[in-house]
């Protein structure tokens, strides 16, 4: 069992020296409430790392201090191992980092293509939108992260199933030269196949070089696909774990009751 | 190449063109999942066809004909940005009295013995109102955050009002312009008429053929061949069926070709523009067009000063009709018959869906009741109770074909 609270142990790996993404000590405070405070968290390519913990952990917080809507109190944010200052949606985007929320943000009377040009539609010299040109970096899109169940791209979002849509939101974000994919609760409300196929896609993600940061909190799909884990608890990160060197009971002891080592009933808590 | 209309399966290079029975499979399943398209409105259009002939042997005249085109004129071109509000999931009610501010200020400025200014000029003016009244509106609705229904509402009385100052003490302003008269009353020459038919087709079979050839250039999938020159052949037609009967009487009205071409023009934006798609989006889902980065208040603010605009393109081919304007002017008909012909059209009012082309089918069949019922001699209550069954019969279609859509996972 490697649980290593706070920076120990055994998070060196050959691949990615440098991780994309690191937060180091990040605080914030709303009011009289530490959402967050000294927060540590890396993210490396070609990895997919999980941000897990109970509600009002601060999983939320952290990745909106990601995205820029919220900033940050203290610490520092470092991409690529330099520090920057996001302020804002478009900083990030500008960074590569796409986050993909819970509501997934699909206008459902457009179909997919329509859905993952949204805002940045390609026009032709005339200022006319260039569908064949959009349709087919779609297709492309989707064939190269092999989502094969969408029957048309000009299908309109609206007759998907949550699991497509899914993928729809996903495609959308990688679409966009896009390093660091962010995913909340990718499958909250899905059914079995669904689930797996939305699992399978974050998967060759991370295949593909891309870094991804998956917040959950169903422990059986992240111990599906995760490299690694952050456990968050009130507000700070309690510890970290390779994947496959742990089991989802010190997980869930992480995320329960931070360091004791016994919780009752905690088994009600493990699902499978 | 519509985009509702998608081509099936296969998105990795497969059969570039989709056979024959597959397109009909596909249209079916569509019609069964809710997605009737013009079907119904084609369909309710022959039957009031039908029974006002029976009714009426004058109904499906030549010359009753251009008479309903004419009558139909101005409401579909004030439809046409009921469209655009709609589409946002809003409502104008300020419509009717913004037509009516347009047509007098056209009428007051073009009055010899007036202002007397040049023609383009006192239609520049009345349309600049336009604008101005529609993006005031929008101001209000979206910085200060008040529900479209209550600032539009605000804008029926108060526009009402501003007729009644304009007109003043007169009480009838005649108007006096040859040019805005001939909108409504002059008619294009019958060879011209048919050289317009002729070219507005080559346009449409040009932009079709372009667009299939790009599309299989770039290797996707297309629409079969057949269905593209049914297309094409339906159009022409359709719109030599026209011509031919409206040349047996006096001729094609002007309106109707100011009409055809706005119709194309806001076809043109809404589903071809950035503009266009991000109306359909903001109606959608406003919050992924925000986080889309598009500015969704810029978006509703430019559609409620395109739906003032084109109320005061109505308003003024409205004047050009009755070639006077009076205190009455925008009132009567004009609001309720225009958002009814929109919703009519097939446009939902829940936003997102619709078509410039629902503005067209809607006023037609408004105006088509209007002047069947008109003809068999019945009063005003007895139109103004059938246009209202058929508005509720045509949300009722539209309401079942939802749960069909809810039904098939398209809600």
């Amino acid at each position: 069992m490697t649980t290593s609270t706070d920076g120990g142990g055994s998070r060196e790996r050959p691949s990615g020296a440098v991780p994309i993404l690191e937060l180091k000590g990040v605080s914030k405070r709303f009011g009289a409430v530490q959402a967050l405070h000294e927060v540590n968290f890396e993210v490396r390519e070609g990895e997919v790392t999980a941000l897990v913990g109970d509600n009002g952990a601060g999983k939320s917080v952290t990745i909106k201090c990601i995205a820029g809507i919220y900033p940050i109190d203290d610490g520092q944010i470092l991409f690529e191992g330099k520090p920057v200052t996001i302020s804002g949606p478009k900083d990030s985007a500008a960074l590569g980092i796409e986050i993909v929320y819970q509501d997934l943000a699909l206008a459902d009377n457009l179909d997919v293509v329509q859905n993952m040009y949204l805002g940045r539609e390609e026009i032709t010299p005339l200022h006319t939108l260039d569908e064949t040109k959009m349709e087919q970096r779609c297709s492309e899109t989707l064939a190269s992260l092999s989502v094969t169940t969408i029957r048309s791209v000009r299908q309109t979002v609206a007759g998907l199933s949550g699991g497509q849509r899914q993928s729809i939101a996903v495609a959308k974000a990688v679409m966009w030269n896009s390093r660091l994919v962010i995913l909340d609760e990718p499958t909250a409300a899905l059914g079995v196949a669904q689930t797996r196929q939305v699992l399978d896609l974050v998967r060759r993600l991370a295949d593909k070089g891309l870094a991804v940061m998956l917040v959950s909190h169903n422990l059986h799909d992240i111990f599906e696909v995760a490299d690694r884990i952050t456990v968050l608890r009130l507000g700070q990160d309690v510890a970290r774990f390779d994947t496959k060197d742990t089991t989802q009971r010190d997980v869930v002891e992480a995320i329960t009751a931070g360091k004791l080592s016994t919780v009752p009933g905690q088994e009600e808590g493990v699902p499978a | 190449m519509s985009t509702v209309a998608a081509p099936p399966p296969a998105p990795v290079a497969a059969a570039p063109t989709a056979t024959l029975g597959a397109y009909a499979r596909r249209w079916l399943d569509n019609v069964r999942g809710g997605e009737l398209g013009s079907l119904p409105i084609i369909l309710g259009l022959l039957v009031i066809g039908v029974v006002f002939q029976v009714q009426n042997a004058n109904f499906l005249t030549a010359g009753n004909f251009v008479n309903l085109m004419v009558q139909a004129a101005a409401y579909a071109l004030v439809a046409i940005g009921i469209v655009f509000v709609l589409l946002l999931g809003e409502i104008d009610l300020s419509v009717g009295y913004v037509s009516g501010v347009a047509g007098v200020i056209v009428s007051l400025l073009l009055l010899p013995d007036g202002a007397n200014v040049p023609t383009a000029i006192g239609i520049a003016a009345a349309l600049a109102s336009g604008i101005a009244i529609g993006t005031l509106h929008g101001v209000i609705i979206t910085k200060v955050g008040i529900p479209s229904f209550v600032v539009t509402l605000a804008g029926l009385l108060a526009w009402n009002g501003v007729v009644l100052l304009l007109i003043g003490a007169r009480g009838t302003v005649v108007l006096q312009d040859n040019f805005v008269i001939g909108f409504a009353n002059d008619f294009v020459p019958k060879g011209a008429a048919w050289v317009l038919t002729l070219l507005t087709v080559a346009a449409y079979a040009g932009v079709q053929l372009y667009g299939l050839r790009k599309r299989m250039a770039a290797g996707l999938p297309n629409d079969p061949l057949l269905i593209v020159g049914l297309r094409i052949a339906g159009l022409f037609v359709a719109l030599a069926a026209v011509v031919y009967v409206v040349n047996k009487d006096r001729g094609l009205p002007y309106v109707a070709v100011l009409v055809g071409a706005l119709i194309v023009f806001w076809t043109y934006v809404l589903r071809r523009t950035r503009f266009g798609r991000h109306v359909y989006a903001v109606g959608g889902n406003a919050e992924a067009a925000r986080r889309a980065g598009i500015n969704v208040d810029r978006i509703r603010i430019a559609c409620f000063a395109i739906c003032s605009l084109m109320a005061a393109v109505g308003g003024i081919v409205l004047a050009s009709r009755l070639r006077s304007v009076d205190t009455n002017a925008g009132g009567g008909s004009i609001l309720l018959y225009s958002i009814a012909a929109a919703v009519i059209g097939g446009t939902s009012l829940f936003g997102g869906r619709g078509h410039i082309k629902a503005a067209l089918l809607g006023a037609l069949v408004i105006a088509s009741i209007d002047n069947g019922l008109g003809l068999l001699g019945l009063s005003s209550g007895t139109k103004f109770v059938v246009t209202g069954c058929v508005l509720l019969l045509a949300v009722t279609v539209d309401s079942i074909s939802r749960r069909g859509r809810a039904q098939s996972g398209r809600a």
